[in-house]
């Protein structure tokens, strides 16, 4: 079987200091994979190497078969890997619709539009021209998964869409997940909450110290096994 | 009084063209390029070499000028510049000094020092008489239109356009912008080629309406800095309301004594800086 | 540390024993002998040196002198105080003036009215600091070349002092030629040597790792509770002083001081280039770069225009290729750090063998 996405022993540096320390990971197209592990476990240095936003790197990195290491963060995108970047980080001084244009720059093609991004969630077509930094908490994550799919990627990389949003708001916006997938979207989710991520995924890794401590089917894997590859004991 | 505070205003216009690409350069890149005087300087020469050579009119030296600039700025921020960005303001400060001290030599080397200016055909004499007694003169009066022009130009293309929005985009956020598949480098580059048009129309104009000898950059740059402070940084319209400030202030200070003319209006620079040093029309940043 | 169950790939845990804090090296003791031995050099020079040179060498180490103090005190303010700044001539120009007006108006002998000057310097400048703290960055430096073109403006019309074509040092027309030198040579060649070693010694204290925190990461610096706005308001008068000091004894030894020579920003641009050259933020840095430029200043300084444009293309080009300077580029090279402030953490040694 050969995954869409697969790395093998990858490094990750930012200057002296190891970040990662050796990652074999693969993701098959149409599955939802969750990366779970406490701070400073590597998880968005993880993704982050993926789109080329880390660029200090051992190892390997193939997508669909071909090598990616080392390639600029816009040559990534263009090949198909979007980022939901931990923290929203929309363009503070641009619309919501000009932030989700952005999106767009690296146009594919696609189902993918304004029109459909704005029916799946309603809250922001009502405040397209709204400075970003207007919306709240959940709107701009909303409005940042919208700018990721813009490009039509062929996966996702949601990193932490849970951070500092209240539970309802984070169910409201995991709803939307599988209508993402929907189409075979491919999704990596990055999670500090184990239960959504054990619930939204069908595998999980998690991440210890910049090491995969741990991996399985998220169904099968028990609450002690988790605690005791998060925790490291 | 009336007459100097309209020659303020007016004198108002041709600040704002040394300050637009300053305040382009230094939004879209943090960069701050203490060379924009000499610039400035240098397109006057330009245009003064090219037209002993050509007898055309500056109006059209001017135009033929702008891609050349376009050009030469575009080059200069990819093969110098663009090594010079990051936290540390101190190489881009140290390498556009640099070049100010290579363009203000060069030129001295070239045409010696004595002042030079555009042959106009005499439009830098003209003047227009509006209703109420006041004259007016044309040509500065055509500089605050294309001023003006030029000011709703950029603001327009920032707010209306996908490369304005591209400056916009990565002048907020370098890294996600390259994220979504923006080449910062190459939208840098493009954003100084627009600044060193600016820059040349801003030479031309500098040196039809006066003299200009090659030590004149630093006393430009020093304008085009306090036109975009008193502004407020991240407007277009700002700097140029700004630069009409610091116009009008020179003027009454001309008007008091010759001698403090310009001081006064460095005094109300640093007062603006003191009371309220985001400028009177800032754009706030998330 | 627990003994935790170790993980594949836990790098060796390191060796047993005392750690030293080590603060000189080799090479720095060599230094230090060779720098004493130059200072004593110089220091008798005006006794060994031919009959017909002494006095133009005198006069030449000098100005290397208020080059060297002007470099010292910028590398000071941008290097590790985080400050770039184009507008330092502020503080030349005002030492000057100041130790001018009060020797020839205030009957004060001039040697002792360098070191007033030098304070009132770094007594102005706190008030401008808050007008120049507002600006950060870039804009801070063209921020403090607008200040001192205000000075400089200002003294342009003051008539009291020769308003735009300056007036000359008439309260030395007494002293005879020689003691004058003399005079000047010694105060000159002390003060570098002072402010030299005043500002290593300050680096290598407590206060200087605070300031470097402070370079590194303003933030971080506050939340270990340094007081940021205290200390870059320390070293910007401190910086101030330093200048002014510089400018009241260029100008004792030049004799004759206008608004255009004392405020030009020239002052800062060969600052910048020596402390470039040099290395910034390194000490070493502007004493390399002003000898650098000094001694090119002697061969190519006759080149006028030529001279200055090859100077620009230096900066530019050491600026992108050797980003630490030609002398951080030479230190990276052969480990040779003359000005020890690093502390260094020697694993395993011996108490016993120092």
């Amino acid at each position: 079987m050969s995954a869409l996405l697969r790395t093998s022993g990858l490094t990750a540096f930012y200057g002296d200091a190891q970040a990662l320390f050796g990652i074999d990971f693969a993701l098959e197209a149409g599955e939802t994979i969750a990366v779970i592990g406490a701070n400073g476990a590597g998880k968005s240095t993880f993704l982050k190497s993926l789109t080329g936003l880390v660029r200090s790197l051992g190892g390997q990195i193939e997508l669909r078969g071909k090598t990616i290491v080392g390639l600029p963060p816009g040559e990534i995108v263009r090949r198909g890997i979007a980022l939901v970047p931990e923290g929203r980080r929309l363009f503070p001084s641009l619309s919501v619709e000009e932030n989700l244009r952005m999106g767009a720059f690296a146009r594919r093609p696609g189902p993918w539009t304004l029109e459909r991004v704005y029916s799946m969630f309603p809250a922001l077509r009502a405040r397209r021209q709204a400075p970003a930094t207007a919306l709240s908490g959940g709107q701009q994550q909303m409005a940042a998964i919208g700018r990721a799919l813009m490009s039509n990627p062929d996966v996702l990389l949601c990193d932490e869409l849970s951070l500092g949003l209240a539970p309802i708001v984070v169910r409201e916006i995991y709803a939307a997940l599988p209508q993402i997938c929907a189409e075979g979207m491919t999704v990596v989710i990055v999670e500090q909450d184990v239960a959504t991520a054990q619930q939204m995924s069908r595998h999980l890794y998690c991440f210890q110290e910049g090491r995969v401590a741990l991996q399985g089917e998220s169904a099968a894997l028990s609450r002690e096994q988790i605690s005791q590859a998060y925790f490291g004991i | 009084m009336i007459e100097t505070l309209l020659q303020g205003v007016l004198l108002g216009g041709l600040y704002c063209l040394f300050a637009l690409g300053q305040s382009l350069m230094f939004g879209v890149m943090r960069l701050t390029n203490t060379a924009q005087g000499d610039f400035i300087v240098l397109g006057a020469y330009a245009a003064i070499a090219a037209s002993s050579v050509l007898a055309v009119s500056p109006w059209l030296l001017a135009v033929a000028l702008l891609p050349l600039a376009f050009g030469f700025g575009y080059l200069l921020q990819r093969l110098v510049l663009n090594g010079t960005l990051g936290r540390d303001p101190l190489p881009s400060l140290v390498v556009t000094f640099g070049l100010s001290m290579v363009i203000q030599n060069g030129l001295l080397e070239a045409f010696s020092a004595d002042p030079r200016s555009i042959e106009t055909a005499g439009l830098n004499t003209q003047s227009l008489a509006l209703p109420g007694g006041v004259a007016v003169g044309v040509l500065p009066l055509l500089i605050f239109a294309i001023a003006a022009a030029a000011t709703a130009g950029l603001q327009w293309f920032f707010g209306h356009t996908n490369m304005g929005l591209a400056f916009r985009a990565v002048s907020d956020d370098r890294e996600i912008a390259e994220a979504m598949g923006l080449d910062a480098h190459r939208v840098y580059a493009r954003a100084t080629g627009m600044a060193f048009g600016l820059i040349a129309l801003a030479g031309v104009l500098q040196a039809m309406r006066t003299t200009v000898a090659p030590s004149d950059g630093p006393l430009l740059l020093l304008f085009a800095f306090e036109s975009v402070i008193i502004g407020g940084m991240g407007s277009f319209w700002g700097t140029f309301v700004g630069a009409l400030l610091l116009g009008t202030t020179q003027q009454i200070g001309f008007r008091l004594d010759p001698g403090w003319g310009i001081w006064l209006g460095h005094i109300v620079f640093l007062g603006v800086l003191v009371v309220r040093p985001q400028g009177l029309f800032p754009r706030t940043r998330g | 540390m627990t003994p935790a169950a170790s993980l594949p790939g836990d790098r060796a845990a390191p060796p047993p024993g005392p750690l030293r804090v080590r603060r000189s090296g080799r090479g720095s003791r060599s230094a230090a002998v060779a720098a004493l031995l130059l200072v004593a050099a110089a220091a008798t020079m005006p006794w060994w040196a031919p009959e017909d040179s002494a006095s133009s060498w005198m006069r030449s180490l000098v100005e290397f002198s208020c080059y060297l103090m002007f470099a010292v005190m910028w590398n000071l303010l941008a290097g590790y105080g985080g400050m770039v700044s184009i507008g330092q001539q502020a503080w030349f120009g005002l030492g000057g003036y100041t130790m001018l007006m009060l020797a020839n108006f205030g009957g004060i002998n001039p040697f002792v009215a360098v070191p007033l000057g030098a304070v009132l310097a770094g007594a102005v400048a706190v008030p401008v600091s808050f007008v120049a703290f507002r600006l950060q960055g870039g804009y801070f430096a063209i921020g403090s070349w607008v200040i001192a073109e205000v000075f400089r403006l200002g003294f342009a019309n003051l008539s009291a002092v020769g308003g735009g074509s300056g007036t000359s040092l008439t309260a030395l027309r007494g002293i005879s030629k020689a003691t004058r030198e003399l005079a000047t040579y010694g105060i000159a060649l002390a003060s570098a040597v002072a402010m030299v070693a005043l500002v290593y010694l300050f680096l290598r204290s407590r206060r200087g790792l605070a300031l470097l925190a402070i370079r590194d990461n303003e933030v971080a610096a506050e939340s270990q509770g340094i007081d940021v706005r205290g200390m870059k308001l320390a070293v910007y008068v401190a910086a101030a002083l330093g200048t002014g000091l510089a400018g009241a004894l260029y100008f004792v030894g030049n004799l004759r001081i206008s608004p255009d020579a004392a405020f030009q920003v020239n002052w800062s641009a060969f600052a910048i280039f020596m402390v470039v050259i040099g290395g910034i933020g390194r000490i070493e840095g502007p004493l390399v770069g002003a000898a650098v430029f000094f001694a090119l200043n002697r061969f190519l300084g006759d080149y006028g225009t030529w001279y200055l444009l090859g100077l620009g293309l230096l900066a530019i080009v050491v600026t992108i290729r050797f980003k630490q300077g030609l002398w951080g580029w030479v230190q990276q090279r052969t480990a040779l750090n003359l000005f020890p402030i690093q502390r260094i953490l020697d694993p395993g040694v011996d108490d016993a063998r120092h």
